[in-house]
């Protein structure tokens, strides 16, 4: 298969699936509307969305020195700072540093990007997801679908079937039931496990701090509990001081689960003696980054603080799911980051209308269209016709025989049934039949020719 | 002022009645306007389809046979959404009739059940608002209609509803079944590359009429 087609052919079997359908749609509307709600409430949104934006920015823009004095900071609070170039070295120097058989995790994008859990039990580490829906995912061996709800495409009886054939036999789908059924597995492995692994939402170069936010609670559970705790953090995700959490802990909440407040807001600063992990270890992680940000429309991705709005508000996302996109990133947010990140995916940037509702919900104001069509590559068998409607364009002479054509071919063509590859538009539309004369034959008629 | 009408290549070939609906409305409120014959595309399809200098191109040539113009009028959100960086004198008809004329009623007499639909360039990227919708609301005998879930895309996207096509025409039937739905005997919008789209589906499926919201402002009795 070709690039150009991966995503068109992924989506078409998504879109077969009418209970994916209407799975998706019930949890990104439901979503949706709480956000606009919690979101309307904030009087200065608009200005705490561009301070949000200035500081991704500027964060972006001194990478290199507030990375260095992230490093200082956390290790003279007593973390080590491991580098990793890519995914395969942040593997190997997480997996280097355990040596038990079983960790807990806290939901982390960027452990998913570098593939971690399989990197791990390829290393006979056994990797238990603790999120509610990432463990949900990890039941059922397979990936997910959305950055902030991984099992958004299970409805509540796929979840109870798999949860009676795997943890909880002859639970009923009540969603209370299922809740404390995951909750009685987690508790054990929390209270013996010696290593947790966990991303961050935010790392502070000011004090050298990492912050993870949840809801759960499972997080602060695998944050405080375990002898060693190791966290895998993508290198954009540094802001310059602690005050700047004040500007994302407003805007990512209210962005993400549409909640005021979130539940769980852990801060932690290398090593407190006595009180929590006693070895604690970074892992920072560039994976095509430092590549993005040499782009200088592309790399606003950068900036993205993993809310999900864009993906709950996407009228492609709403349709096909999150594992139409083919990588960890999908929706919006994906469709400019993945192929930035592995110079493949090609056909993404094309997985959308360039609406903008994703733009006009982002925290963080990524203009997604802007980057969606900087990344666009027109595929090598079209750019033939392309350049010639552009040269037809381009000369008014040519124009208006290229007119007089196209009124022919579409009073001529049966508008129900096109040639591919226009019946792609014949199959579901008509085609509009073409009025007497075009537009500047009725003005010369009836104006004469200013 | 001089006035040019960029009346865009869709409606050239496709809907000459919404560029003759647009010269009737501007006349009517007295603006004399001008056709330049040399008009072609103002680039939008290229641009968006990642063909940037060829748009570039077609920018610079809109910008040539519109030099001796104050103002520009284009009745498609996203022509001037795609031009208004390069060239700031185009206006989108509500815009130029609203905020540069002063003008809300503009004499139209049309009295049907309308519904509009905000297309997404005009809506988002224009921030066109309400302008069409209240030049609408001026109308004689209309009943305009909400329409559910109207700043939902209708899946057009140009050349995606080709190469997704899949996924264009399942927002497509969405935004049909959300336009039956709303009662309304003419489904009005200021786009109409979005039109083709909607207005295909429309009359393959069975509905309301879709127009150009210029073609209304233009009914007389
Ligand atoms: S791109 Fe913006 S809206 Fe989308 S997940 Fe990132 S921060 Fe949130």
């Amino acid at each position: 298969m070709s690039q150009a087609e991966a995503f068109p052919k992924a989506a078409e079997g998504k879109l077969a699936d009418t209970r994916l359908r209407a799975t998706l749609r019930g949890a990104t509307h439901t979503i949706r509307d709480r956000r606009t709600a919690v979101v309307a409430e904030v009087g200065d949104w608009e200005d705490l969305r561009e301070l949000g934006r200035t500081v991704k920015e500027e964060a972006l823009a001194d990478l290199g020195s507030l990375l260095a004095r992230f490093e200082e900071r956390a290790t003279a609070a007593g973390a080590t700072v491991h580098w990793a170039r890519d995914a395969a070295e942040a593997c190997r120097i997480v997996a280097d540093l355990i040596t038990v058989t079983e960790v807990v995790k806290v939901k982390s994008m960027a452990t998913q990007e570098i593939g971690l859990n399989e990197a791990l039990a390829a290393r006979g580490v056994h990797a238990v997801e603790t999120d509610l829906a990432e463990l949900i995912v990890q039941l059922a061996d397979d990936k997910p679908s959305h950055l902030l709800v991984p099992a958004i495409h299970y409805n509540r009886s796929q979840i109870r079937d798999l949860f009676d054939a795997s943890i909880a036999a002859g639970v009923d789908d009540d969603p209370a039931a299922l809740a404390e059924a995951a909750r009685l597995h987690l508790r054990e492995r929390f209270l013996t496990a010696s290593v947790g692994v966990s991303g961050a939402n935010f790392a502070i170069a000011e004090t050298g701090s990492l912050v993870v936010v949840e809801s759960e609670g499972n997080g602060r559970m695998c944050l405080t509990l375990p002898d060693t705790l190791i966290s895998v953090v993508g290198i954009e995700k540094i802001v310059p001081r602690f005050a700047d959490l004040g500007v994302f802990l407003r805007l990512l909440p209210r962005s993400s689960t549409g909640e005021r407040m979130n539940p769980y807001t852990s801060i932690w600063t290398g090593v407190t003696p006595g009180d929590g992990p006693q070895a604690v270890h970074i892992v920072l992680v560039d994976n095509g980054r430092t590549r993005v940000l040499r782009d200088p429309v592309g790399r606003q991705a950068l900036h993205c603080i993993r809310c999900s709005a864009c993906l709950n508000v996407c009228p492609v996302y709403e349709r096909v799911g999150g594992h139409a996109y083919g990588h960890t990133y999908s929706g919006p947010i994906g469709a400019i980051l993945a192929p930035q990140l592995t110079g493949g995916h090609r056909s993404l940037p094309f997985a959308s209308t360039l609406c903008g509702a994703c733009y006009e919900v982002c925290p963080v104001k990524i203009n997604i269209p802007e980057v969606l069509v900087h990344l666009r590559e027109p595929p090598p068998a079209e750019q033939p016709v392309m350049g010639a409607v552009s040269a037809v364009l381009s000369r008014p002479r040519w124009y208006r025989a290229g007119l007089r054509l196209a009124r022919w071919f579409a009073a001529m063509a049966p508008a129900r049934r096109l040639p591919w590859p226009l019946s792609r538009w014949t199959a579901v539309r008509d085609l509009p039949r073409p009025e007497q004369e075009t537009f500047r034959d009725w003005w010369t008629r009836t104006h004469g020719r200013t | 002022m001089r006035v040019g009408l960029f009346v865009t290549c869709v409606n050239d070939l496709l809907f000459p009645r919404t560029g003759r609906a647009v010269v009737s409305v501007l006349e009517h409120v007295g603006v004399k306007v001008e056709f330049p014959l040399d008009q072609t595309c103002c680039g939008q399809m290229h641009g968006n389809s990642g063909y940037r200098k060829k748009a570039g191109g077609l920018l610079d040539r809109f910008g040539e046979v519109f030099a001796g113009y104050e103002a520009v009028v284009v009745p498609s959100g996203s022509c001037v959404a795609f031009l208004r960086e390069r060239h700031p004198h185009v206006y989108e008809l509500s815009e130029f009739l609203i905020d540069v004329l002063g003008v809300e009623d503009v004499g139209g007499v049309f009295p049907h059940r309308v519904t509009y639909h905000p297309t997404c360039h005009g809506m988002r990227m224009l921030g066109l608002g309400d302008k069409p919708v209240r030049l609408l609301a001026a109308v004689g005998g209309i009943e305009l209609l909400p329409l559910p879930g109207a700043a939902e895309c209708c899946g057009f996207g140009g050349t995606f509803a080709l190469k997704n096509a899949g996924v264009s025409a399942a927002m497509l039937a969405d935004k049909c079944a959300a336009i039956r739905g709303s009662g309304a005997d003419y489904v009005a919008m200021a786009d109409n590359s979005c039109l083709t789209h909607i207005g295909g589906g429309l009359t393959r499926t069975g509905g309301p009429r879709a127009v150009h919201y210029a073609e209304i402002l233009a009914g007389r009795p």
